[in-house]
């Protein structure tokens, strides 16, 4: 049975497109929608938290060319970075505000703004890539060279370690973030369709839970890669 | 089989059956009422379902094709230890051999095979849900094991992997020539389904309970596999990217687990046991599940200490967690970390054994019936608890050294594995078969294959703790020329030749009884779950109304006052009509 076949008033119609055919009534939907993406960003947290571990052991095997190796990094763009992430919070909060409040129009810019900075993060983290792609900076055998001074006691290859943990974590954060947009791309096309309701709207706000995720995880990053070296002579 | 040629309302024999559809063949017309089987028709009907007992069966098909691919590798591993010499194939031919036998055995039958089967056709059932919470993302999931299936046996068929199911590093990044990525991706991928299941049992368990069905009146099945689901949410993602970094260290050498660049082999160990320690409990927890159910059925008592057993499924859940460490006793792991491990390692066996003894005081002074499920449950019992002793062998520091990578590893964990978890699996679907496919199975068979598959199993695997303690090392193709050590692995072989048997038979016999079976009433053996208050088998939305629970967990009542919900008519009430006759 489709949620069309049911029966319902008039009134309870337009709900009830929405409404699956195995739930009693749009509390229950909703609920196991937030539950489900909480669950969700719980495996994300362990599925990242390898990578966190990683870090961890390694930094403090290596602690001084760990920070040698984060004052390479452009922690003027990645607070760039941090704070686009951070003002597509608000904007995707604002989102989430407007579609339960069924404001379709503020939903649908809001949405696309969100979009807009997320696009814009993976932008500039492109031209840090870029320009790590051009230093030949990137660990992978064969690729990776570094004819950059280091001070005594630190080895090229634990600057390759850090390296690697710096291209694994960003890259699986920028991933998200790609997943993210088309997740948003979907969101704005239902919402033009007239989608979401202030009845109905649990999609937007499950998928702002994703979205603040990946940015609270940015967040971790940022100081966790970039600000190591903030304390070193030479740095910046 | 005249019982099979006359379609009967068990409920209601004056009752108008749905009518059957014209052009359906006569064979499925046989049920009265409209159920889950024959409410449509077609191959689209089935690949593109989302009905939790369709799916369930999907996964029913494709894990016993794993599970039968798993074996055919055993027989083989077997055969060549039939003699000490290494005569039936070359070394690298073995490693291949133990490494996908434990590799489709692991990752595509153990891990799935109970929650995938029984709880996804059981959970919404049993808590008197319609469905489980995302249909969609459960035939999804039922997708992606397949497509991490299909890739695995692409990579074995094409050359297979030789490093063990554990892919310990460095071998596995740096020097087997085997397609070692492409085998690790195919499970990656199955991790996902994996979770997916997982994610699906937590948000039903706590959003889709009936009215009345308050967390204390679950049955302990779903306490259980609430349990495995938390493992399976926390756990999986950490094998996924380790599995990730194996294949990244392989592919681009990034140094991670390699010490010329400051990485550590060790710290794979690390990753690898936190997922795959907790994983046995995947693999158990679900099992325990099920015997916690057949042990109460067929002694006809309330289980003895409900909430204990509940919550000895979260306990071992959390320890299972804090006890990798007794896998790294040998793998220059500091010797204190080794003593805390052991430590948590011995707590374990504390809500393992809460629940052993548990049924063992269900059993007493019940009602005892030894159909095949209760054979099943009890030869769980006994092998279980030989299982988790040796267990305890293992978790001491020093025993441990003298028996880690011999046969007594491999018969303690074949014990949890084959003894526990195959023994739970048969058990649950001899249970439940009547309301899956609504038909009986043949009793006597039942039994019988229960007693073969039980000889079969300890001649297999006794001996083996035997060749352990007496130092026969595991992965070897060859051991030494002792003709003792020939005389345990002959019967060891032998043993396996019963044991591969015994499951041929329900094999045929299931398959024969989905034809030929008696019809099964709702409720036959009886049982107190909300699973047996509808048809057998149940219809697309399980009940015909939502059912209100006013009773406990296992409260045994005269079988003719438990109403059946789920008979479609306006009153949806209707006495059951007795069970069958044995």
């Amino acid at each position: 049975m489709t949620a069309a076949e049911i029966h319902l008033t008039d009134a309870e119609a337009h709900a009830a497109t929405a409404l699956q055919h195995h739930f009693d009534n749009m509390e229950q939907q909703r609920e196991a929608g937030t539950l489900g993406m909480w669950v969700f960003l719980i495996t994300e947290i362990m599925f990242f938290g390898g990578l966190f571990t990683g870090y961890v052991i390694y930094r403090l095997l290596n602690a001084d060319a760990f920070a040698v190796a984060s004052s390479t990094l452009n922690w003027k763009l990645g607070a760039l970075n941090t704070a686009v992430l951070i003002t597509s919070s608000l904007t995707m909060a604002l989102a989430v505000f407007y579609a339960q409040t069924g404001v379709r129009r503020m939903q649908i810019i809001f949405l696309l703004i969100t979009m807009l900075l997320g696009a814009t993060f993976l932008v500039v983290k492109g031209f840090e890539y870029g320009e790590k792609i051009e230093k030949h900076h990137v660990p992978i055998a064969g690729f990776w060279h570094w004819d950059e001074a280091l001070p005594a006691g630190v080895t090229a290859e634990r600057v390759q370690m850090f390296y690697w943990i710096y291209f694994a974590m960003t890259g699986l954060h920028a991933l998200h973030m790609i997943i993210g947009l088309g997740i948003l791309a979907c969101l704005v096309y239902f919402a033009w369709r007239g989608r979401y309701t202030p009845e109905y709207h649990a999609p937007v706000e499950i998928s702002g839970l994703y979205w603040h995720f990946v940015d609270i995880v940015w967040i971790f990053l940022f100081p966790l890669l970039y600000l190591l070296g903030a304390h070193l002579s030479h740095g910046h | 089989m005249s019982a099979a040629d006359t379609p009967v309302n068990p409920m209601n024999p004056a009752a108008p059956a749905a009518p059957p559809r014209a052009d359906a063949p006569e064979w499925r017309t046989r049920f009265a009422h409209t159920n889950y089987l024959n409410a449509e028709y077609g191959i689209k009907s089935w690949l593109l379902t989302k009905d939790h007992k369709r799916i369930a069966l999907l996964y029913l098909i494709s894990i016993t094709i794993f599970f039968a691919l798993g074996g055919a590798y055993a027989i083989a591993i077997r055969l060549e230890l039939l003699t000490p010499a290494g005569d039936l194939v070359q070394p690298h031919t073995y490693n291949k051999l133990f490494t996908q036998h434990g590799i489709l055995m692991v990752f595509f039958f153990l891990i799935p095979s109970i929650p995938a089967v029984l709880g996804n056709f059981l959970v919404p059932l049993m808590i008197g849900a319609k469905d489980l919470a995302f249909p969609r993302i459960n035939l999804l999931s039922w997708y992606i094991y397949l497509v991490g299936g299909i890739f695995t046996i692409w990579a074995l068929l094409n050359g297979g992997i030789d490093t063990g199911w554990t892919f310990y590093v460095p071998y596995s990044t740096t020097f087997s020539n085997t397609y070692v990525v492409a085998v690790g991706l195919g499970i990656f991928i199955t991790g996902f389904s994996s979770i997916l299941t997982g994610l699906n049992f937590i948000v039903t368990i706590h959003t889709m309970r009936a009215p009345g069905m308050t967390w204390f009146r679950l049955p302990l099945f779903i306490w259980s596999h609430y349990a495995t689901s938390l493992i399976m949410i926390l756990g999986t993602p950490v094998i996924a990217i380790t599995i990730l970094l194996v294949a990244l260290e392989r592919v681009a050498h990034i140094g991670i687990f390699d010490p010329r660049l400051g990485g550590d082999p060790v710290l794979f160990q690390h990753f690898f046991w936190f997922y795959s320690h907790p994983a046995v409990y995947i693999m158990v927890l679900p099992g325990m599940g099920v015997i916690s159910e057949v042990v109460s059925t067929f002694s006809r008592k309330n289980i003895f200490g409900y909430s204990f057993v509940a919550f000895s499924s979260l306990a071992i859940a959390v320890f299972g967690f804090l006890v990798w460490g007794h896998h790294l006793f040998t793998s220059s792991q500091s010797v204190y970390a080794g003593m805390i491990f052991s430590l948590i390692s011995f707590a374990v066996a504390i809500p393992s054994a809460v629940k052993v003894f548990n049924w063992t005081a269900t059993l007493y002074r019940g009602s005892i019936s030894y159909d095949t499920p209760m054979l099943y449950a009890l030869s769980f019992i006994g092998l279980f608890t030989i299982g988790g002793l040796t267990g305890l062998f293992l978790a001491a520091l020093g025993m441990d050294v003298h028996l880690t990578d011999t046969y007594f590893i491999v018969a303690h964990f074949h014990y949890i594995m084959v003894g526990g978890t195959l023994s739970a699996y048969m058990a649950g679907l001899h249970m439940w078969w009547p309301k899956i496919t609504g038909r009986m199975y043949p009793e006597g068979w039942g039994r019988f294959a229960a007693l073969v598959l039980f000889v079969g199993f300890n001649l297999t695997f006794f001996p083996q703790f035997l060749l352990g303690y007496m130092g026969m090392p595991r992965r070897y193709h060859a051991y030494a020329p002792d003709p003792l050590w020939q005389v345990l692995n002959v019967m060891s072989t032998a043993g396996a030749s019963i044991l591969g048997f015994g499951l041929l038979i329900p094999a045929v016999y299931f398959i024969w009884s989905m034809r030929y079976g008696k019809f099964a009433p709702p409720n036959p053996w009886p049982a107190t779950g909300l699973e047996w208050r509808t048809l057998s088998p149940p219809p697309t939305e399980n009940f015909a109304r939502t059912p209100v629970v006013t009773w406990e967990a296992y409260e045994y009542r005269p079988v003719e006052e438990m109403e059946v919900i789920g008979a479609g008519d306006a009153e949806g009430v209707q006495p059951v009509g007795g069970t069958i006759s044995r």
